[in-house]
């Protein structure tokens, strides 16, 4: 009867002991699943989510305050990957926080640009060159597309245009087949 | 007899040669307008150094290479340049390009033209020559040779130099004629790449169904001590891998390159080209194509970059009736293009008119049944049915679970396979949509650092503007002081005003006057 107290409080100390260094030693900084979120996440820090950015929506997946479904820029696959990395079972993109939509690029009319500098305070990637009263230009290869640069322009001089399809951005397609049953 | 290494897999296709190599290359006449596409290479595009308007002589650089995996281009007959716009090219996609566009005079005027002597170049200034010039692999792939070239960090020294002579597509004969007629300058050229790479030994492999340009290299080769080894004439023994195991019996290592096993490869047409710029100060502004099919005459044309598709064609006597499709490069690895109103490029060794005979009939496509017939004939030594059962699921990691970037979509799979399924179409699509996948999280992870940099200014901003402010409170405390000091002191002239016995009377005379 002692004998087995004394053997399992024994344990259970060694036990103790083993865990505590353990949670000291192999300490992971931050929320991993954050990260592994944010990394499937389109990063276009477009806000149609409802939340300020990708990391803060990666955060409130991960809290269980958003639904996997928010993200219109990550599309259908950016679910079914978010689904599959939480186990969850895939579903539409919800119609409230918007469609899906081809890859746009913001251009400014350098012509009608008054240099009043509030898209540049707006694009969350800086990727908008210019000083005050002087013409504004998008960078296009940082450009994410996000469209929050067009509703402070007070002369609407910034389009979204589709970006061009290229040699070196063109795609074989998936092959047209239809395949014949066997009789 | 040196021993050969067999590939696995591999076919016995027809071969059509005859076709195109019975009479010597003709020099394909000087085309009005020339287009010379600015992306003929693998590599970054080249910056173009001219603009409309512009005189420029035969041969001289109208495009620079762009930074270190990139190739020159020049100016392929004199004349003047009317547009630097972009322009269909040959390319599956049928998108247009940027070109130069040049009328030419029809005076061929060269420019300088400095043969170098290559024993006294270092060997860096060398490279520059040939990176200039434009040297690109003339087999297909048409990437810059001056990087091949150089061995880098990727062995110490070299075993072997292979010249690939091999040309296993069926119809293309370009590489045969010019071995035929040019072996010499091909050895010269062969020189020139055995000198900067100092190999152990150099072998030479073409395949043996082409008994004339197999004995014309021999006797180039006498006293030189390269090595001309026939090997079996078996499609894809002109593919890189695959001839390397066949001459040395290395296997290239996946996602590595031959020269990681110490071996080096070239095509023999980039050899002779190396032997025009060294000893002849000529870039490359022309190559020998192979128009073939149903063509009037076909032959062989010593072409000048820039033609028009159509134009040649022309020269090898026109279309034949019932043409369906026109395709550069073989039957086997080559695309269809959209129109022949492209320009001839340094990646384009056959025009290929195919009509019904030509092209095999598409047959409905019906299930896989796993019968195994594509691992038999797979060069790779690949699973291609598992490969397509992934590419077609879009699984593309599992795809790439079994190597499918080592697939070199040599099409032998497709030609067996009982189910007629368009087997490299998938994979074709699959690697493209991984690499698509991959820039984008290039972008993505991009746009996440400039946003995290962006949301770390501002705060920064913020802690400098509170900073201030801080500093400025004590400043502002003082000044309260002060003021409250101010305030003190009015109250006192106030009061001293009161004091004074004519003070109030001027304020009361002044509102009772209002």
């Amino acid at each position: 009867m002692i004998a087995a107290i004394i053997v399992l409080s024994a344990l259970a100390g060694v036990s103790g002991l083993l865990l505590g260094f353990a949670a000291v030693r192999f300490r992971v900084e931050g929320d991993p699943i954050v990260d592994k979120i944010d990394a499937i996440l389109p990063q276009t820090q477009c806000g149609q989510c409802g939340y300020p950015g990708c990391r803060p929506y990666a955060e409130a997946i991960a809290a269980g305050e958003a639904d996997i479904n928010q993200c219109p820029p990550g599309g259908e696959n950016g679910v079914a990957a978010l689904a599959d990395l939480l186990g969850r079972d895939p579903k539409p993109l919800s119609a409230e926080h918007g469609v899906a939509k081809p890859k746009m690029l913001a251009v400014i009319d350098e012509q009608n640009c008054i240099g009043c500098t509030l898209c540049i305070q707006a694009c969350p990637v800086d990727a908008i060159l210019g000083a005050a009263k002087h013409m504004h230009t998008v960078i296009a290869s940082e450009c994410t597309g996000c469209e929050l640069c067009l509703a402070p322009c007070p002369v609407d001089c910034i389009d979204m245009v589709p970006v061009a399809q290229t040699i070196a951005t063109w795609k074989w397609t998936y092959p047209d087949v239809t395949v014949k049953a066997a009789a | 007899m040196s021993r050969l290494y067999p590939f696995h897999g591999g076919l016995k296709t027809v071969r059509h040669k005859t076709e195109s190599n019975q009479q010597p290359i003709q020099r394909a006449a000087l085309p009005r307008r020339l287009t010379v596409p600015l992306r003929q290479h693998i590599g970054a595009m080249a910056k173009p150094l001219v603009e409309s308007g512009k005189h420029v002589l035969k041969g001289q650089m109208i495009g620079q290479a762009d930074g270190y995996i990139s190739a020159a281009v020049h100016a392929p007959t004199s004349g003047v340049v009317t547009a630097v716009e972009t322009r269909p090219v040959p390319h599956p996609s049928g998108l247009p390009d940027l070109c130069v566009v040049i009328d030419s005079d029809g005076e061929e005027r060269w420019i300088e033209r400095q043969p170098v002597d290559y024993r006294t170049l270092h060997p860096s200034e060398l490279r520059n020559v040939l990176r200039n010039a434009g040297i690109v692999g003339l087999g297909g792939a048409a990437f810059p040779s001056a990087v091949k070239l150089n061995l880098g960090g990727h062995c110490e020294h070299l075993e072997t130099l292979i010249l690939n002579g091999a040309e296993c597509e069926p119809w293309i004969t370009c590489d045969d004629r010019l071995m035929c007629e040019q072996a010499a300058g091909i050895v010269a050229g062969l020189h020139v790449m055995a000198h900067l790479l100092a190999p152990r030994e150099v072998l030479i492999g073409i395949e043996d169904d082409k008994p004339e340009a197999i004995a014309a290299m021999t006797e180039a080769c006498v006293g030189t001590g390269y090595e001309v080894r026939p090997v079996p004439t078996r499609y894809p023994s002109g593919s890189v891998k695959q001839l390397v195991k066949l001459l040395t019996g290395k296997e290239t290592p996946v996602e590595g390159l031959p020269v990681d096993v110490g071996v080096q490869c070239f095509n023999v047409a980039t050899a002779y080209t190396v032997h025009r710029t060294v000893d002849h100060g000529e870039p490359v502004i022309s190559r020998v194509v192979t128009v073939t099919g149903h063509v009037s005459q076909p032959g062989n044309f010593q072409t000048l970059l820039g033609t028009p598709f159509a134009e040649l064609v022309e020269q090898a006597g026109g279309y034949r009736e019932g043409v369906e499709r026109l395709i550069m490069g073989g039957p086997m690895m080559g695309f269809a293009l959209h129109s022949d109103e492209v320009p001839l490029t340094k990646a384009a060794n056959c025009i290929l008119a195919a009509s019904a005979e030509e092209l095999t009939p598409t047959q409905p496509v019906m299930p896989c049944i796993r019968c195994g017939a594509c691992v038999d004939v797979c060069p790779a030594d690949l699973l291609p049915q598992q490969l397509y059962w992934h590419a077609r699921a879009k699984e593309f990691d599992k795809a790439q679970d079994y190597h499918l970037f080592s697939c070199i979509e040599c099409g032998c799979c497709s030609v067996v396979c009982p189910s007629h399924i368009p087997l490299v179409q998938y994979y074709r699509y699959a690697k493209n949509e991984i690499w698509a996948q991959e820039k984008e999280k290039q972008k993505a992870e991009l746009a996440r650092q400039r946003h995290q940099a962006r949301l770390e200014r501002l705060e920064r901003e913020k802690q400098e503007r509170e900073a201030k402010l801080r500093q400025k409170a004590p400043a502002k405390a003082v000044k309260t002081e002060s003021e409250q000091g101010g305030k003190l002191d009015i109250e006192t002239a106030v009061a001293r005003a009161k004091l004074r016995p004519d003070s109030s009377t001027p304020t009361a005379t002044s509102k009772q006057d209002a």
